[in-house]
């Protein structure tokens, strides 16, 4: 775990890049970490961080790729261009919530 | 008036939980009922060994009432829905079971229909899976007749349940093609939507290790998006291609259909949310849930359903006393993993810990962690027995504990 500054404030990470605390996002934050993967955060980028962090704030999990195709408005295949490799994984820690479940 | 206690599932979970339960309360005290679709018990890590000739499904499917101690009722049916409100749960063929404490052990349900093209051209003639018995036995054909060419090992996607069975497949692909001698002819493939070959970095780095020794070639970050049977190709969402002549693949999971049409049971995929250590859903206090159906950020595996079972076999007791919750379930995960030629490895991790390195205490002595042996492979073997003698019937094993041992394991500072 260590502690970074991004865009002036200082936020926590684990090992991979995850924010530990969710409430220490904010969109520059977000834009930050977008960059580092090489992204810069589009209108359709920014609706589907915005949908897995509202999930994950309301119900405590981030949702999982399927149901982000499903339920964001975005389809699969357009998540994998937004976001290449692993879309809810990139997403999810654009959105500074933790790792997604699918993966254990 | 006894209570009554309702397990939707009579698998793994809810065989072992009826029956811990029948030993906690007698007949006056409390009725134990089980809904299972039908009276086929599949020992599923069985699975695994169908297609190389290694096991018959006769060895490993028992009739399931007979799992069972006296004074279990067992009802055949289709869960149709539950009414949370109104206590009740309604079967297909009519029947209404109200409960006390309702628990869901319905495990997973197979989707390869999900997946365009998967149940096209060539599904269960040049594509299977061995996660359920057709396909176990189908491929089994299918290998016999095989005499070269690339086999494809696939996830489509997690969660799945037992995330070692393909690797184990694909270790026991290669021993099988050694043993037939057309080895050099076969290339085995193993693509998987991880970026590792598991998702834990120790563990995927000894796996990793270990497919390279058997010339196992490793695709990772490919999440299936399209099958291409007639073709002989699968293609990821980002457009990526892998051949095949022969595919092996685990289609995608989601929870049973009755926990999505029961509003607020399920989350998205059809998992039931529970509190990851007591066991007790989120949506109401006197549903439970274990096993595959749970939705805990853990593996989803046999052992975990196990421990799993005790705590939540205690957790009942206190919930219809009054008393405070136990805690106390962590997690524990306990697998073999089989790497062919009469070997295997074990690893053994919790919520916190990964599978790490060392020895793990056991009633036959220590066992290798992370590291192939023969002892390892009896242990799985022996596993069987077990299964149908002692956790099934609800004994403790002798020497494993729901919660994960620590001494033994050798904690690396560098991943800790
Ligand atoms: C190939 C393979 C290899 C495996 N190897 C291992 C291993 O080596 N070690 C290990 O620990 N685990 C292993 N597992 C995993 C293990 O078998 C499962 O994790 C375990 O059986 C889960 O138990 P459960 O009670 O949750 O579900 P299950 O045992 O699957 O039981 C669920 C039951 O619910 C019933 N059901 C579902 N929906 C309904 C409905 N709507 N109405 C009525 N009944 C319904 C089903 O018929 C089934 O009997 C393996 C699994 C597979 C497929």
């Amino acid at each position: 775990m260590t502690t970074t500054e991004i865009a002036g404030t200082p936020v926590e990470r684990d090992a991979e890049g995850f924010l530990v605390d969710p409430s220490q996002w904010t969109r520059e934050v977000a834009e930050e970490i977008a960059r580092e993967n090489g992204i810069e955060l589009t209108p359709a980028h920014w609706q589907v961080v915005q949908f897995m962090r509202n999930r994950y704030l309301e119900t405590g999990s981030a949702p999982s790729i399927r149901s982000l195709g499903k339920e964001s408005g975005v389809p699969i295949k357009e998540l994998y261009q937004l976001f290449p490799k692993g879309p809810a994984k990139l997403a999810a820690k654009i959105g500074g919530i933790p790792k997604p479940r699918g993966c254990i | 008036m006894p209570q009554r206690i309702v397990i939707l599932g009579g698998g793994t979970g809810g065989t072992m939980v009826a029956n811990r339960l029948r030993r906690v309360y007698s007949a006056s005290e409390a009725t134990i009922s089980v809904v299972d679709r039908d009276d086929r018990h599949v020992y599923q890590p069985g699975l695994l060994f169908v297609p190389f000739g290694l096991a018959r499904v006769e060895d490993i499917v028992r009739p399931r009432r007979r799992q069972f101690r006296r004074d279990v009722n067992f009802y055949e049916s289709e869960v149709e829905q539950v009414d949370l409100d109104e206590h009740r749960v309604e079967l297909a063929d009519g029947t209404r079971l109200p409960y006390d404490v309702l628990i869901v052990a319905t495990g997973v349900r197979l989707q390869p229909e999900e997946t365009e093209g998967l149940t096209g051209d060539g599904w269960r003639e040049r594509m299977f899976t061995f996660y359920d018995v057709p396909g176990a036995e189908q491929l089994a054909a299918a290998l016999e007749r095989f005499d070269g060419g690339r086999l494809v090992v696939n996830i489509v996607d997690l969660p799945i349940k037992c995330p070692v069975a393909p690797l184990e497949f694909a270790f026991l692909a290669d021993a099988y093609f050694t043993e037939r001698g057309i080895r050099a002819d076969v290339d085995i493939a193993y693509v998987t939507p991880l970026d590792a070959a598991f998702t834990k970095p120790v563990a995927a780095e000894r796996l990793a290790g270990l497919l390279e020794e058997k010339h196992i070639e490793l695709v990772t970050e490919f999440s299936v998006g399209e099958v291409d049977g007639a073709g002989g190709k699968i293609v990821s969402w980002d457009e990526r291609e892998e051949p095949f002549d022969l595919l092996v693949t685990v289609p995608l999971h989601a929870g049973a259909g009755y926990v999505s049409r029961t509003e607020g049971l399920g989350d998205d995929l059809g998992f039931v949310p529970v509190d990851p250590h007591t066991l007790q859903s989120r949506v109401r206090p006197n549903v439970f849930a274990l096993g595959d159906a749970a939705g805990v950020p853990i593996s989803k595996a046999g052992s975990v359903t196990h421990f799993e079972g005790e705590v939540l076999t205690e957790n009942v007791r206190r919930f219809l006393a009054g008393e405070e919750l136990d805690a106390s379930y962590d997690g524990h995960a306990n697998c073999f993993i089989e790497t062919g030629f009469g070997k295997a490895l074990l690893i053994d991790f919790n919520y916190e810990t990964e599978p790490l390195p060392g020895r793990f205490p056991s009633a036959v002595g220590p066992l290798p962690l992370l590291k192939e042996s023969r002892l390892n492979h009896l242990g799985k073997l022996m596993f069987q027995w077990l299964y149908w003698h002692a956790l099934l019937p609800g004994r403790d094993l002798p020497g494993i504990s729901a919660q994960m041992p620590s001494h033994g394991k050798e904690h690396h500072p560098e991943h800790v």
